[in-house]
């Protein structure tokens, strides 16, 4: 391990969660709650199809993209097939499962129990006509970019 | 890896401050060691998590993360935060005399 001590340490981080796949909402979830782990301050804000990990109809149902995906290894079109996409969700979500990771609601919890902040994208809620009821509890706001950036503010923003 | 002076005594730490021989630990340098962290006093409750994850590290020879440490030590997340505000399972470790737990979750 390289260790750079003479560096000033990260004391605050603003992750942008962007997509509604599992395996684009995972890494976002897990930087969040290493921050916090860290004692790094930490917000979420979740935008355009990202947005889904904090809905309540959809936060349990977050799936791998079977296509477009070349790192999954799987042709286009066998990825394509209906029930391909539910098929690998669930091969990964039992291994996930079996590392002892927590689920996507789970986490969501988890992090926001740790103190970090949770917000939704004003433009996307927009977009998609969601409003503060279609959003699970932990999302303590819908705000605009301005404010993500106000809130951001002396910290790192990290973008997924 | 230095040599530092907690509660009267010589120890060797890393470079993040836990102790390098778990053997060495009392509870006087939990104290010492959470005051340097910014925790004046460690209340029964920090010393139930602190004591948890001494106990568990020397049953299982690794300390839980923040998750289990959560589910299982009585203490719900929310509150170790309170607790532990720069990190639970990392402060709770450091002050337990034990390794820092390792691991992304």
């Amino acid at each position: 391990m390289t260790e750079n001590n003479e560096a000033e340490p990260i004391s605050k981080v603003s992750i942008v969660i962007s997509k509604g796949s599992l395996e684009g909402v995972y890494p976002g979830l897990i930087m969040a709650n290493g921050a916090r782990a860290e004692g790094i301050d930490a917000n979420l804000f979740f935008t355009f199809f990202g947005m889904d990990a904090v809905h309540k109809k959809h936060w349990k149902n977050m799936k791998v993209a079977t296509v477009g995906n070349p790192g999954l290894h799987i042709p286009t079109l066998i990825g394509a097939i209906p029930g391909m996409s539910s098929l690998v969700t669930r091969m990964m979500s039992s291994k996930i499962e079996k590392l002892d990771f927590p689920s996507i609601p789970e986490f969501i919890e988890m992090i926001s129990d740790t103190g970090a902040g949770i917000y939704a994208c004003l433009a996307s809620a927009d977009l998609f006509g969601y409003t503060k009821d279609d959003l699970v509890d932990q999302v303590e706001g819908i705000i605009t970019v301005g404010e993500f950036y106000t809130m951001a503010a002396g910290g790192q923003i990290i973008f997924t | 890896m230095a040599t530092k002076s907690l509660a009267g005594q010589d120890v060797e730490v890393d470079a993040e401050g836990f102790l390098v021989d778990a053997s060495q630990w009392n509870e006087d340098m939990a104290r010492a060691m959470a005051k340097e962290d910014g925790i004046d006093e460690l209340t029964d409750k920090h010393m139930q998590v602190i004591n948890f994850m001494r106990n568990e590290y020397m049953a299982k020879g690794s300390a839980p993360n923040i998750r289990s440490l959560g589910k299982t030590s009585g203490v719900s997340i929310k509150e170790l935060y309170q607790l532990f505000p720069k990190g639970p399972a990392k402060l709770a470790a450091k002050f337990a005399g034990i390794p820092k737990p390792h691991g992304c979750i």
